[in-house]
């Protein structure tokens, strides 16, 4: 078992490597830097603009050095801890950053839970009664969750929370706890803020989950052991619970790298029409503004998480099926 | 049937010589046992393309949902003529008006399809236009009429419209917005770019996963290998950050048109790795068939053995799940759009058109602006159910 979870994690590094190369790339496409649209900006409102600051400034941030040496300089930093420097909120971005990533984790926790308490029970469902007026019904309520846009429900809902609760939903937690420390106070508030951006961002993802529960269910119940189970005599609902459930259990655990990627990529959006207190709405104007650090880290730490989120999903699951422990391989 | 039917013998029958041996007079036809009906002729001789016709025939809802799309995107040809006003017609009159509905009988008489006009008052508090049905004026809608002048595809000018204001009237059906568009006209066009974004986008991953997963799942080894390693790192990151970051990276000075292929190019760039993985554990299984060495002992080279031998077997299957990745493209399109990164207006697409949504006063003081949203769940939810009807069909002989 150690064995496997050290091979599966050393199958990270690559990984990480190569997202690492790709998000400094992506981050440094866009033409000109931080420092141009600076100066314009400067400009534009009728400021001066010292030509030796700013020629300062990108030395000391090493803008004049070739690409490749600031890529490494940076993935170093990363190893570190050092997620480098915010032009714009002139700060490290390890304190813009704060407590963000944490409510980013939150967040998607709980989504990836609400998923789950949803597309499981349906997926039992719609797989035992195929065909019936209950399976196409909840495939479609899932499929129309699918296809409303996250942000526009999330508009609506804040809206219809205001006018039928009278509490205002918008951020994650009340505005006393803005700057605070995370404490008891705030982690309760945040708990009660959390509903919304949570079932806005579960809707997308559980139509794809009922509709994998159910093949996976229905491929199941087709094998002769079912069979076998009715034959003997097994009452229906146990034949179900013990073998096709628990095979079904091992393939919901694997889909977690499946819904991760879209659930985080929800969550951003979401935050941003919320405005949650997560990483969204910083990473959008980070992207605008060309704030290159920030937004590499935040590329770089959504990407980190996810693929954390993978590896637990593969060492829960080598953990509950042995077949996958002794084979030694990747199980995606 | 004229088989020889004989009669049942075991040992004791032979021992037996009271039995006769039957003999069948009919002449003996060594092929008729493999003669078919003519309903199992039409069955087994049917080509391919037939079966996966009669196997989505099956499927209802993908057949309704086939032919609405089929008139969407017949629709968007033809935009400029449907929709009621032209794209940039504003009515500083009426500005965030409500829809009109519309109506047949006035006064327990039957008119034919009319609205009533608008009667306008200003809430001297909060200084809110508002609008009301004044029932004194019947505007008549007009058909096939003369109207709004526009250029059909950008080229050929004219101003037939399927349906009209009446003179000096308005016929806002889903209301206007705040320069008095007409929204349901900017849906119309905007219907123009939203579907064909997912088309565009759907055919560059088509051609990425096509040759990298053929690459790929031809080779073997360390291609494989490292093409394994690719889609698992693209997959693995959260798309949306990633086509926010994509978009982030064209520069504002971009023309419109431009804008459009570039994000078509970034939606495509992303989903690709779910095709090519496909190709990939197909041609993997498929390259071992007999077809394949006897094309290779030919002489034939790896791209005319992909393209011409291994290719059209999962042709099928890679096309219905190209479908399904439509959806994806087109809610990605309006997430862009409605977040600023994507299309900016004068392109109208329905993501643009949301954008005028994007505050909580829309929806509580305008929600006809959200009207929108209504085509994108419908063709989203076509999209799916057409792409399951074609995945079923893929395989006929399942």
């Amino acid at each position: 078992m150690l064995a496997y979870i050290i091979k599966r994690a050393l199958y990270m590094v690559p990984t990480l490597v190569l997202i690492s190369i790709l998000v400094f790339v992506l981050i440094e496409l866009p033409p000109g830097d931080y420092f141009e649209s600076y100066v314009t900006a400067l400009l534009a409102s009728g400021e001066r603009v010292d030509p030796q600051k700013i020629e300062f400034l990108r030395q000391h941030y090493g803008f004049d050095l070739p690409a490749y040496e600031r890529y490494f300089k940076w993935a170093f930093g990363l190893l570190h801890g050092d997620f480098g420097y915010s032009f714009e909120y002139e700060l490290p971005v390890r304190d813009v950053i704060g407590d963000r990533l944490y409510l980013t984790m939150i967040v998607t926790f709980f989504t990836v839970l609400f998923t789950w308490a949803v597309a499981f029970p349906i997926g039992i469902y719609s797989a035992t009664r195929q065909y019936s007026w209950g399976d196409y019904g909840l495939t479609f309520v899932g499929l129309l969750g699918l296809a409303t846009p996250n942000f526009l429900l999330a508009l609506v809902m804040l809206y219809f929370a205001k006018e039928w609760f009278g509490t205002s939903i918008g951020g994650l937690y009340d505005s006393e706890y803005i700057g605070q420390p995370m404490s008891w106070g705030k982690f309760v508030s945040v708990l009660e803020h959390l509903w919304i951006p949570v079932i806005v961002i579960g809707t997308s993802g559980t139509a794809g989950m009922i509709r994998r529960v159910r093949a996976n269910l229905l491929d199941e119940l087709r094998r002769p052991y079912v069979t076998t189970a009715r034959a003997k005599g097994m009452p229906e609902f146990r034949a179900l619970m013990k073998y096709p459930f628990r095979m079904s259990l091992n393939f919901f655990i694997a889909d977690i790298g499946g819904i991760l990627p879209q659930v985080i990529s929800g969550a951003e959006v979401v935050a941003i029409v919320l405005s949650l207190q997560t990483t969204g709405p910083l990473l959008i104007s980070a992207l605008q503004s060309q704030d290159m650090y920030l937004a590499g880290s935040f590329l770089m730490l959504l990407a980190f998480l996810t693929v954390i989120g993978v590896l637990i999903s593969d060492i829960a699951l080598a953990l509950l099926d042995p077949r996958i422990r002794l084979a030694g391989g990747v199980s995606r | 049937m004229n088989v020889v039917d004989h009669p049942k013998k075991d040992g004791q029958d032979r021992a037996s010589p009271s039995v006769e041996h039957f003999v069948s007079r009919e002449p003996f036809d060594p092929k008729a046992i493999e003669k078919l009906t003519p309903e199992q002729e039409q069955i087994y001789l049917a080509s391919q393309k037939r079966l996966m016709w009669w196997k989505f025939k099956r499927h209802k809802v993908a057949v309704w949902c086939g032919l609405f799309l089929a008139v969407m995107y017949a629709a968007i040809v033809f935009a400029e003529f449907l929709a009621p006003y032209s794209l940039e017609t504003r009515d500083a009159k009426h500005i965030y008006a409500p829809p009109q509905s519309l109506r047949l009988f006035h006064d327990g008489q039957f008119v034919g399809p009319f609205v009533y006009g608008y009667k306008q008052t200003l809430d001297l508090k909060t200084l809110k236009r508002i609008y009301d049905d004044d029932t004194g004026k019947v505007e008549k809608l007009r058909f096939f009429c003369r109207g709004d002048a526009y250029r059909f595809w950008g080229m050929i000018p004219g101003n037939l419209h399927l349906v009209c204001p009446a003179e000096r009237g308005q016929f806002f059906f889903l209301g206007a917005d705040r320069l008095g568009r007409d929204v349901l006209s900017r849906m119309i066009y905007g219907a123009r770019i939203s579907l064909t974004i997912g088309l565009l986008g759907v055919a560059i991953s088509f051609i990425l996963g096509i040759v990298i997963g053929g690459l790929a799942g031809y080779y073997g080894g360390i291609v494989d290998l490292v093409v394994q390693r690719i889609i698992e790192v693209v997959q693995s990151l959260p798309t949306i950050p990633l086509w926010l970051a994509l978009a982030a990276i064209m520069p504002v000075t971009w023309s419109p048109i431009l804008v459009y292929f570039g994000i078509t190019i970034i939606l495509g760039m992303l989903e690709w790795t779910s095709l090519a993985r496909a190709v990939r554990s197909k041609l993997l299984s498929l390259r071992e068939e007999d077809y394949v060495l006897a094309a290779r002992l030919l002489g034939a080279g790896p791209s005319r053995i992909i393209g011409r031998h291994l290719i059209p077997g999962f042709m099928s299957h890679l096309i219905a799940s190209a479908t399904i990745t439509i959806p994806t493209m087109i809610l990605g399109e309006t997430a862009l759009s409605f977040l600023g990164l994507g299309l900016r207006s004068p392109i109208v697409s329905w993501g643009v058109l949301l954008n005028e949504a994007q505050n909580i006063n829309v929806v509580a003081l305008y929600p006809w602006l959200m009207w929108p949203v209504a085509p994108v769940i419908l063709v989203i939810l076509a999209f799916n159910f057409f792409g399951d009807g074609l995945r079923d069909a893929a395989d006929p002989y399942a």
